[in-house]
This record gives C-alpha cells, structure tokens and sequence, in this order.
C-alpha cells in the first residue's frame, strides 16, 4: 500500500511502487482527466502537477510520490464553476479533439502558480514540452494569456469574463 | 565553484602580473579605412564557414539573444564571464574595430582599448589561426547585423578580476605563434590539425586544465569541463566501452549522434549543429588529426560489448535480474532498490532494449559515455535537464526528471544505473555534484 495526496485527500492505493502514477490516477482513482497519450514522456497528455511543477504522470512512478502533493485537473474547478484557467480554454475555444487539453491546463496552471503574469517568451518556453495534434496551441497560447490577466491578485481582483 | 588553490595561484600571477605592467599593450585609436568596411563576397563566404568550424555564434549568443550579440554565462573555476557582444554595433560591439584589432584579438588575447581578454575567449588557440582565415572571419562578423547589447559585467574572484594578471598567465601558458604545417604528414592530417589546434579549439574543454586555468599540454584531450558538464577524453582516453574509431567519431561529429556511444548533449550540441553545416571534408580532417593522436587500446571486440550492453537492458528490468545489489555495501543497499524501482517505472519504458521514442531508439545505457565516466556530472544533468533539440528542430527527446523526482530520488537512480549499467566503480559523490547542479536551476 502506498499513500497518495491527490488535490488534497489522501488514498491507500494498492499498486506496485513502479507503477506509472498516470495507471493509478485512470484505474484505482477513477480519475480519468490526465490522458494516456504515447507513455513516453514526449507528449504531455498525462501531464498533472507534484509539488508546484508540471510532470508526466505516465513516467512517474508512484514510489516517488509518498508524503508529496498531487494536483490533477479534477481538482482545479467543475463543469459549472471552472477555474480562471479552465474559463480561458473554454473563452477561447481552445480545445478542438480535446484530448492533449488535460495536460495543457494543468502544465500552465503550473506555470500561472509560480508566475501569475508571464511573458509571450516565457509562456512558449515553459508549454513547449506539451504538444496537440489538432494544432490549436494558438489558441491554447491565447487561453493562457487570457487567464493571465484574470489571475486573482490583491490588486486586480478578479472581475467578470473580458470580451 | 570557487577553487581556493586557483585563487592562491592566481594570486600569484597576479604579483608577476603586476611587475610586467610596464609592458601594458596600448589601445588603438585608428578608426576603419573605408577599404576595411568592404568586403568581397567569396571572403564573407569563407568566413561564415570558419565561423561555423570555430563556434563563434555558439559562445557569443546569449539564452535566446539575437546571434553574436554576446551575453552567455560562462562558469569558470574563478567566477563567471559573460561572452562579449561582437556585432558590428559601434557602441556596444566591435564595430569600431580595425582589421588589426581583430587579429591581435585573436591572435594575442587583447582588446582594442588594450585591455587582456579572459582565456574563456580561446585565443590561446586562436593565435593558430592564418592572418588570411582571422581576416575571412572579420569580414563575416562585420556584415553581420548590428545588434546593440551591453555585456553583463563579470562576476568573478580577486585577483582574477584584474586583468593584469593575465599578462603574467599569458606569459606562462599563452604560444603566440601561427600554425605550421607538419610536412611528413599528409595534407588532411595538417589540415585536420591546424582546425582542432586552432579554431576548433577542441582542447578548451576536452583537455583537463592546470590550477590557473591553463590546458594540461601534457594530457591533450584526457578529458575536462565544459560549463558545468563534463568533457570526456577522446578516442583512447574515452570512457566509452566500444572503442572510437574514424567511422564512429565522424558519424558523431557530423550527425550528433553514434549508434554505439550516444548523443551529442549539453555544450557539445550545438558544435555538431555546427559541424553539420560545414563541408565534410573539414570534418574528415578533424577526424583524421584527432583519431592519429591517440593510440588504439582495448582489443575486445565491439560486437561483444554490444551485445553484452543489450543484454543488460533486458535483464535491467523485472524482479529475475541477476542481484547485483548484494554486491554493494550494505548502507547503499537500501538507495540501490529506491533506484531500481524508479528506473523501472520512469526509465525503462525508452531504455529497455527493443523499446524506443517515436524518433529514435536510445543507445544501451551500458554503451554511453555518461553512465561509464569518471565523474556523474553528465548522467546527472540529462536526468535533471532531459534532452532536447534545439528549439523548432526535430530530434531525440528524453524528459527531464528534475520536477517528477527529489534529490533522494535522482541520487538513488543515477547510483543504481551505475551499478547496473557499467562495469567502472562506484561513483562516491553523486550527492554532493547533485547539490552544485540544483544551486544552478532556477527555482
């Protein structure tokens, strides 16, 4: 048994230590937001948060993860109150198949957490390890600029979806 | 890394620097004739491809900076230098400079305001180099756009900051002499020589260097240190357990990549981006000097290091590998399975023999030359960073592990494939080279 802290509770899972945590999350938790997209750390479908920084789940094994925090896109919003950034994909249409989605929102979530106001450089910097077939990272771009400026801070509170 | 002995030592020089200040060089005050602002189209030409051969972009181009325009970091054992811009800018590059202030630059190590460059700029090599090559490369960097970039100011220890002390260094290390051919060599060979000696200037990070920064001119390309990676000896010094010969050098130099050796990474990537532009010939020569300065000295077959490699990929993974961990002490025991069950659930889905990404198929763990070298640094860095090609290219793609693992986790990992993948001992400061690198990483 190992003990994982997903957005916040913690689950006894009953796993192998070297199972993928992607499996886990999918199979034991039901938790199907992050994506088996290749299982080789290249696409960025699996991709969920541990300690503040985007992974790939689909490489990371659950031994590493005891006593660390798990963020998945589950715990961001739900489909009637979406997060800033779940708003801004959905604002700007950025999901065409959708299934790359998952992993986009929670690689800038990442991102957004550790700079609530990045540069155009440094958005494309820090996304470049995640990829969409459909093609539709312009939008994904926008999205994340979007939620960048709606970004709750002391001195921008939060205000109603921009036009 | 601050050295203190290299601080010691320098401080020597610096004394010897000082008394030999009467002979300061003088700055130049002679503007460019307009003769020297035209350049024929041929010499541009051969100067871009010098340039490629002698990695001027590489150095001279900051983290996303416009090309030439100066300002990458480069960590030394005496604190860190900042690559100068040399755009044609005439306030913040060299745009100001005659054809004469570039040579002696080149050739001497000075600026044209006088003043000692740090041998970071390779001119210690560089003074090898024909006036008619140093003179093809000034004309390719004077029609090159004008940037304006100011250079960060260097950050480095007393008394390295004062550049007297390098007339001293120079005067001890520095061979201020043009190339001469070798006539009982052939025309490669010497052609192959002067690039590797010269421009190419292989020996700055692939030599091991002495307490005050200078190439060991005793242990040509044993091995040294290239911006925090570890620059492995070549052909006969290299860790590698296949021997290099000409085939498999030149398909690295060229391609970046050798079936049996691995990846072009870290600061070497982008010299073969480089070396894949110019003509193969060039390369050919490179090869031939390097592979004649090294005798052959393993004599087991390569076959059968291969195959034994691939073996070991098999058996690497799953509960039925040979225990290898019962060899080891018992205190490592422990960090030995935390790292075989990482490897099995992050590593081995590409590096398992028959497995490979969408581009490529990894070299066997048990072939490259970062799990068999003398230090982790390397094995530690592409764990931490991964590899990725260049920005917009195509090309082989290992995540990096620095986020998904903890330092325990990446220690413990890098130990185990050691122990699995190579037959060399022990690496005994994994832990402390892991703390140097993570005191680099943004946070």
């Amino acid at each position: 048994m190992i003990e994982l802290d997903v957005n916040g509770r913690r689950h006894a899972v009953d796993a192998e230590g070297d199972t993928p945590l992607l499996y886990v999350l999918r199979d034991h938790l039901a938790m199907n937001g992050a994506k088996f997209g290749c299982g080789l750390g290249q696409c960025g479908a699996c991709t969920v948060i541990v300690d503040g920084k985007a992974v790939f789940s689909c490489v990371t094994p659950i031994s590493v993860l005891g006593g660390r925090a798990i963020r998945t896109i589950e715990g961001l919003g739900t489909p009637d109150r979406p997060s800033p950034l779940q708003r801004a994909f959905i604002d700007e249409q950025a999901a065409q198949c959708g299934y790359c989605i998952a992993g986009m929102i929670m690689r800038a979530q990442a991102l957004l957490d550790a700079n609530p106001s990045p540069s155009d450089a440094e958005i494309r910097r820090h996304m470049a390890p995640n990829l969409c077939r459909c093609g539709t990272h312009m939008r994904i771009l926008r999205a994340i600029r979007r939620a960048a400026q709606r970004v709750p801070t002391a001195a921008t509170p939060l205000r109603s979806t921009p036009t | 890394m601050i050295d203190l002995r290299a601080v010691r030592c320098l401080s020597m020089l610096a004394l010897a620097g000082a008394a030999l200040l009467g002979c300061a060089e003088s700055p130049t005050t002679t503007a460019q004739t307009a003769a020297e602002r035209t350049f024929d189209r041929a010499q541009v030409a051969k100067g871009a491809e010098l340039s490629a051969l002698g990695d001027c972009r590489v150095c001279h181009t900051g983290d996303g900076g416009r090309a030439f325009a100066g300002g990458r970091p480069l960590p030394t054992p005496f604190g860190t230098i900042y690559s100068t811009n040399i755009t044609p800018d005439a306030e913040t590059g060299i745009g100001r400079w005659s054809r004469d202030d570039f040579r002696r630059a080149m050739h001497e190590g000075i600026d044209r305001a006088g003043r000692h460059l740090y041998p970071a700029f390779p001119y210690d090599h560089f003074t090898h180099v024909t006036d008619d090559d140093v003179d093809a490369l000034y004309a390719f960097i004077m029609t090159r756009e004008a940037v304006s970039a100011r250079t960060p100011r260097n950050r480095l220890v007393f008394p390295a900051n004062l550049r007297p002390v390098l007339a001293a260094w120079n005067w001890l290390y520095l061979d201020a002499r043009r190339f001469t051919p070798d006539p009982a060599q052939s025309a490669e060979w010497n052609r192959g020589a002067y690039l590797v000696e010269g421009l190419a200037h292989c020996g700055a990070c692939h030599t091991p260097r002495n307490i005050a920064g200078a190439e060991k001119r005793g242990q040509p390309f044993g091995g040294g240190d290239a911006e925090g990676w570890h620059a492995p000896g070549l052909l006969a010094a290299s860790p590698a357990p296949v021997e290099w010969n000409a085939d498999a050098l030149f398909r690295y130099l060229r391609n970046g990549f050798d079936a049996e050796h691995g990846l072009a990474a870290g600061p070497m990537a982008p010299v073969v981006d480089e070396l894949a532009t110019v003509p193969e010939a060039e390369v050919h020569a490179i090869v031939t000097y390097l592979t004649s300065r090294t005798g052959q000295t393993r004599n087991a077959p390569a076959n059968e290091r291969i195959a034994a490699a691939e073996q070991r990929e098999f058996d690497a993974v799953g509960r039925h590998a040979p225990d290898r961990a019962s060899e080891a002490s018992a205190s490592s025991a422990e960090t030995q399975d935390a790292g075989e069950v990482i490897f099995a659930g992050a590593c081995a889905t590409c590096h398992y023999a028959g497995a490979g990404t969408p581009r490529t198929t990894p070299v066997p763990l048990a072939l490259t030359t970062s799990v068999n070298a003398p230090t982790p640094q390397n094995a530690l860095r592409v764990v931490v960073e991964g590899l990725h090609p260049a920005s917009g290219e195509p090309g082989a793609i290992m995540p990096g592990f620095g986020s998904a693992l903890t330092h325990a986790q990446i220690v413990a990992v890098v130990e185990y494939v050691r122990a699995r993948f190579s037959d060399r001992p022990r690496w005994t400061d994994v832990n402390a080279t892991l703390h140097g690198i993570e005191r680099e990483q943004p946070k």
